[in-house]
């Protein structure tokens, strides 16, 4: 368990958050830039002194300020990648590996060949710093953190100062990171696609608060989620298991409550746990058993609840067998099909409009 | 160096060997201040700051005074140095290294400044969260950093301090080989009858030193440059 709870008053600003994650796995602290996240952090890594707070890791005590323990940053063992790398300029890629390596305490979880195989930088070991891209600076930055032995690993947008080719080609090894190694981490993000990949905690926060937190399909239906990205990128998040091809297809069916879904992937073992992302907008509700349609999903519910959103539209719950999805349709349609809780409807979606990210059973 | 008379050779072993004394001595002590400056808030500072700078302003004759009321025979400093230390530095070449050192100790303090300012401490920070503590982090990510702010502000003091006159001559005289540098060489040819000559060969010795001085700084920049990958 990481439990974080800070109070710092920076002029104006205020930041006073608490939360309290499952370790290992992943906790994305996900708010607009100017939410506190990365002070946040600062204040877990000991960057950045809080006025008052408790950081603890499992049994391990880093800051309690009514104790008046402050464990240094030095000492903490707690990795940092930073949004802009900071690679140390005069040092070779294997001496930037080493630095943290050289300095580690106590047994060692994680080998130099295993982090140079999980990160692809056998060919950048003797670069200089200033010939990588940003992408490989990223991937040398996680190296460097790995090798330190930490016990939590930091990533402070990470991804953020990357063009979208070179996030897609850093963050494979993030997932990897995060199955292969048992390391509790901590990701500050504004991008929820990002989260959806990589998170198995979310921590929404604004001004300088924590306003929820729970786990990612859970958050997925918070209404403080929704005032973050919008409506448009509102839908709910499922986690499902691979059933298997559908062999007429060649789409992926994938069980999600009680229900199946088929999802445009291909090549993922059966008993996969896959995530997969519903978009409110993307979902159409029927109140007969549809016919003669193109969509090829179609999960039988009933509906769990109705909520007024914005531009004259409404989210509609449905139950699918203990899973909640989310549709967002007009007010005109919920008033006309008579859409009320408790209502027996299917909730239909294409299967080009669903990505699924997987995880590894250990994470 | 037989193009060289034994007087020229004398006075430029005296003046190459004074001034790397000053800047050696100096430099462990420019390192400290500009650190302290650069990174410290304290009451005070601007007043220590002012005090380094002071050389920069003072005519040099003034400083070579103040040395001699301190470091002098009877000086507070200097009569404690010779009674428990036996160092002397009235009239010797010691005496003489110290009046450059703290002559051309402004302009390596402003150097390594500069420098330090340019070190990203998000850098040192990714070292702290890497297990360095202070001094670590000092000797392998500031101080290999300030390293083209040291190189250039130890090779301007030590061009500067060839040229030093005035704090020299008047803290410890112009002595023929104690303390008779370049330029105290250059001003007693010129006050000797028929030392025109002698003269000009000096002048062209001090120019060739001090384009050498400064094509050898470029060059270790452009090295030092080479090597952060700027």
């Amino acid at each position: 368990m990481l439990k974080v709870a800070v109070k710092k008053q920076f002029g104006n600003f205020t930041l006073d958050a608490q939360f309290e994650s499952p370790t290992p796995g992943v906790v994305a602290l996900f708010g607009r830039s100017g939410s506190g996240k990365s002070s946040l952090v600062n204040v877990i890594a000991g960057l950045l002194h809080a006025a008052g707070g408790q950081v603890s890791l499992n049994e391990t005590v880093l800051l309690d300020s009514e104790r008046r323990i402050d464990i240094p940053t030095e000492r903490r063992r707690i990795g940092y990648v930073f949004q802009d790398a900071r690679l140390f300029p005069h040092l070779k890629v294997a001496a930037n590996l080493n630095y943290g390596r050289a300095r580690a305490h106590g047994s060692a979880f994680v080998s130099f060949e295993q982090v140079v195989s999980l990160l692809g930088l056998k060919p950048l070991l003797q670069r200089r710093t200033h010939q990588l891209s940003g992408g490989e600076r990223q991937r040398v930055a996680i190296g460097r953190a790995l090798l330190a032995q930490p016990q939590l690993l930091l990533l402070d947008e990470p991804l953020a100062s990357l063009d979208s080719a070179r996030r897609e080609e850093v963050l494979p090894y993030l997932e990897s990171l995060r199955d292969q190694l048992a390391l509790p981490m901590v990701y500050v993000s504004h991008d929820f696609d990002e989260v959806l990949r990589l998170a198995t905690y979310l921590v929404l926060m604004d001004h300088g608060r924590v306003v929820a937190q729970g786990g990612v399909a859970e958050m997925s239906l918070n209404p403080a989620l929704r005032a973050i990205i919008g409506s448009d990128a509102v839908g709910a998040v499922v986690d499902g298991t691979v059933l298997g091809p559908d062999t007429q297809s060649g789409l992926t069916r994938v069980r999600v409550g009680n229900g199946e879904l088929n999802v445009k992937l291909a090549g993922y073992p059966v008993g996969q746990p896959l995530r997969v992302q519903l978009l409110a907008r993307d979902l159409i509700v029927a109140t007969l058993a549809p016919q003669g349609l193109s969509v090829r999903n179609n999960l039988k519910g009933v509906i769990a609840s109705v909520t007024a959103d914005e531009d004259d539209s409404d989210l509609i719950a449905v139950d699918i067998g203990g899973t909640l999805i989310m549709a967002r349709v007009t007010r005109a349609a919920t008033r006309e099909l008579g859409l009320v809780p408790g209502l027996g409807v299917w909730a239909l979606v294409k299967a080009v409009s669903l990505r699924g990210h997987t995880f590894s059973a250990a994470a | 160096m037989s193009w060289l008379t034994p007087g020229e050779i004398e006075a430029l072993h005296l003046s190459l060997s004074v001034a790397s004394r000053a800047v050696l001595c100096s430099l462990p002590v420019a390192l400290l201040l500009s650190w302290v400056l650069t990174r410290r808030r304290f009451p005070g500072r601007t007043l220590l700051d002012a005090f380094v700078h002071l050389p920069l302003v003072l005519p040099p004759v003034v400083v070579g005074y103040l040395l001699l009321l301190l470091f002098g025979s009877r000086g507070p400093i200097g009569g404690w140095l010779e009674r428990s230390l036996g160092i002397h530095l009235i009239f010797t070449r010691n005496g003489a290294a110290l009046a450059t050192a703290v002559m051309s100790f402004p302009l390596m303090v402003r150097a390594m400044r500069i420098s330090l300012e340019t070190v990203d401490r998000g850098l040192e920070d990714a070292a702290r969260t890497l297990g360095a503590g202070p001094w670590d982090r000092f000797l392998t990510i500031t101080l290999p950093l300030m390293l083209p702010g040291i190189l250039a502000g130890s090779i301007t003091a030590f061009s500067a301090a060839l040229g030093e006159f005035g704090a020299v001559i008047t803290f410890v005289s112009n002595i023929p080989g104690e303390t008779r540098t370049l330029p105290l060489a250059l001003y007693s040819a010129l006050q000797t009858p028929g030392g025109d000559a002698a003269a000009a060969r000096l002048a062209a010795l001090s120019l060739s030193l001090g384009l050498a001085g400064l094509l050898l700084s470029e060059w270790f920049a452009r090295r030092v440059r080479h090597m952060l990958g700027r």
